[in-house]
């Protein structure tokens, strides 16, 4: 039997990679990068890197970058709430999720976004528990009924009640490292357990170009102390704050995610870390950071080879739109990049659900986009060699009438060569209008509402659950506020 | 009269082409010819930028052109602001602005765009720079007696302090003082509605227009 190719798509020649690389470690070594939190400079100025405590800038040289990338774990594995499931996020593995920190959710029924609630996360989530091609669930609103001082570790709180996926999530203060660290490690029983079987991934965005600020690369020595992977966001906008050329700005991008994955490895050597990303091709026009933009996926497929060349875990918010409802563009932008994430071999691909540049989630685009993510997935599968010959018996005794409908096997392979979507429109014409004319939106719409109706929520325990509020109520006391809302379950 | 004419011109140019080492050239030159300042503000540099706002909304010219043609505007400016008389200084200036991003954000491109459209259209800007303290803010417009204090954010985590400030003000009494816009990536007008901001500017050009509506009113000299 043949072996199934893996379809893949790379963007860069061998040379034009290791041109890259090259030219971010002299960038790394010559101008360096502006390290904002002084524990970090001061792991710097330990390893022999020149620091600049006035201009706060640290030198990297080769050597450091080539021994950190020595260090660093070609694959991470994350695990499940119950700590049974595992996922390899690593070499060609994908996982979707759904796209992060929303501020806005589209309201089906009126069609306009408008600020998400509590209700609004706790559905989210659980619908996400029902997305088979959802592999991870991600804190991806940012509840407006919530004080903002405790938004980050809020939605953690809420996640991890709803639903069992492992997840993506990060900080919005230094001081929500300690309240999510916390709840992370009461679900697993203990910070040992959580260290040998991770259950989240904190996202830790540079800012361009060539800056890591305060919080952020905190949160990189928190993280890498915990044993809690980081997930490196850099994000060059093409020409505004990264050089226009996608050559140029992969340039900064391996650049500010080498910094990171340095001070990741000197805070704790071994640290996982995964190199990912949210660039944009920056429009020269609107001013906008579109993640639907050809040029942007083209930027994200490339340093995700160029991780894979250095063999770490990687990363792109891709599969999502900047559409404003779920129309034509949502469903070609998020496609599009879906299927291209899936051929370069991304490890996470964070963008279910996501819309408005970033901003905006809808409900029933993450329904849509598990959908697509199943397609995507049943592309990378490849075609397989099933029998040998691969088809010469079927035609033994072919006549006139023959068909292939009756065949045994027709019925044997049918389901498994073929997948079937739940909202894409296969019926005749007579048949959809028969059932009344709906769009795919609609479709979604009404599979959530009888999803969110007719399944009960995959909830904690309850022991958990009281330790887990104990938890968010403390991190609101100390945090001053103690207006939280109440919980709706269900 | 005809040579002024064509420097006036060339300045104009200059400044819809983004070449600000003529524009400062050209700058220079009106100081050394000793040209009426007031003509070489407002019939050479200021319909350069003008041109650049009207390419830029007609959807010819795209954001480097729109910065760059801002860039020359405030070069231009800084050769001849030495020379500036008292009226001359009133007839460009339009008010003062304070303007930074937010607390918890280090990403200042979109402030950046912003604070250079609207030096380049008269306001005296001070610039704070980028993670700034809602009571920085604050402080800053007080001391430099300040009309206008624009915000930005660029990360939807961050935006959320705007409305510290805002609250701050009110806290300290000052509400009334300041009119307080704001910007950046996901910041919208319901949302500068929803924290009481009295303005938003969807990009630097909506900015000047709401700084100059919302700003003291200019007096021509």
């Amino acid at each position: 039997m043949i072996r199934t190719l893996r379809p893949k798509a790379e963007l860069l020649s061998r040379p034009f990679v290791e041109k890259i690389i090259d030219e971010a470690v002299l960038l790394l070594g010559r101008h360096g990068v502006f390290v904002e939190n002084a524990e970090a400079r001061g792991l710097f100025k330990e390893a022999g890197m020149p620091t600049d405590e006035t201009s706060l800038k640290v030198l990297i040289n080769r050597k450091l970058i080539e021994d950190s990338l020595e260090a660093t774990p070609l694959a991470v594995r994350l695990y499940d709430r119950a700590g049974e499931k595992e996922y390899v996020v690593g070499h060609d593995e994908v996982h979707f999720d759904p796209g992060s920190a929303a501020v806005k959710i589209l309201d089906h029924a009126t069609q306009q976004e408008r600020p998400p609630l509590t209700a609004d996360l706790v559905r989210l989530a659980r619908l996400t528990e029902t997305c088979e091609n959802l592999h991870f669930q991600s804190t991806a609103l940012i509840a407006s009924d919530v004080p903002e001082i405790i938004a980050d570790s809020y939605r953690l709180f809420i996640g991890l009640q709803f639903c069992s996926k492992p997840i993506v999530t990060g900080l919005f203060r230094t001081a929500g490292f300690r309240p999510m660290f916390e709840m992370l490690a009461a679900v697993r029983g203990g910070a040992e357990e959580l260290r040998r079987k991770p259950l989240a991934i904190f996202d830790a965005c540079p800012s361009p170009p060539l800056k890591w600020s305060d919080l952020t690369a905190q949160s990189l020595i928190d993280c890498a102390r915990a044993g809690i992977p980081s997930e490196l966001i850099s994000m060059g906008l093409t020409g505004a704050t990264s050089p226009v050329t996608l050559a140029g700005t992969l340039v900064q991008h391996v650049a500010e995610n080498l910094a990171g994955l340095v001070i990741c490895q000197l805070a704790r050597r071994g640290a996982p870390v995964i190199f990912g990303g949210s660039p944009a091709g920056f429009d020269m026009r609107k001013g906008t950071t579109p993640m639907g933009a050809i040029e942007t996926m083209m930027i994200d497929m490339a340093y995700a080879q160029i991780g894979k060349y250095l063999k770490l875990p990687t990363h792109a918010y891709m599969g999502l739109s900047d559409a404003k409802i779920n129309d034509s563009q949502a469903g070609l932008e998020t496609g599009m990049g879906a299927v291209l994430a899936a051929l370069a071999g991304i490890n996470v691909v964070s963008g279910a659900g996501m819309m408005d540049f970033e901003s905006t989630q809808s409900l029933e685009k993450l329904l849509i986009d598990n959908e697509i993510c199943g397609m995507a997935y049943r592309l990378i599968g490849g075609i397989a060699q099933r029998d040998e010959p691969l088809a010469l018996r079927l035609f033994e005794g072919l006549g006139p009438e023959s068909q292939f409908l009756t065949l045994p096997h027709t019925r044997k392979w049918y389901r498994v060569e073929h997948i079937f979507p739940e909202l894409a429109d296969r019926d005749t014409y007579e048949a959809w209008v028969g059932q009344g004319r709906t769009s795919m939106a609609e479709r979604a719409h009404d599979r959530l509402e009888r999803i969110l109706g007719e399944t009960s929520p995959n909830l904690v325990e309850s022991a958990l659950q009281k330790e887990l509020q104990a938890i968010m109520r403390n991190d609101a006391r100390d945090s001053g506020t103690d207006a939280l809302p109440g919980l709706p379950i269900g | 009269m005809e040579s002024t004419d064509r420097l006036l011109a060339a300045m104009t140019a200059a400044v819809v082409e983004g070449d600000r080492a003529a524009a400062e050239a050209l700058a220079a030159q009106a100081l050394a010819d000793s040209l009426d300042l007031h003509e070489v503000i407002e019939r050479g540099f200021i319909p350069g930028i003008q041109k650049v706002g009207e390419l830029w909304e007609s959807g010819e010219y795209f954001l480097p052109e729109l910065i760059s043609g801002a860039e020359c505007m405030k070069a231009a400016m800084a050769v001849l602001k030495p020379a500036f008389a008292a009226a001359l200084t009133e007839a460009f200036r339009r008010g003062k602005v304070v303007i930074g991003t937010i607390e918890g954000d280090i990403h200042d491109i979109g402030k950046n765009l912003v604070a250079s459209m609207l030096s380049a259209n008269g306001f005296d800007v001070l610039d704070l720079g980028a993670d700034v303290k809602p009571a920085r803010f604050i402080e800053a417009a007080e001391g430099t007696g300040a009309n206008l204090i624009c915000l930005s954010a660029l990360l939807t985590t961050t935006m959320l302090n705007q409305r510290r400030l805002i609250e701050l003000l009110k806290e300290r009494g000052l509400r009334g003082r300041f009119k307080v816009l704001v910007g950046g990536a996901p910041v919208s007008r319901k949302w500068a509605a929803d924290i009481g901001a009295d303005g938003y500017g969807e990009n630097a050009l909506a900015a000047v227009k709401l700084a100059v509506e919302l700003g003291p009113k200019r007096r021509l000299a």
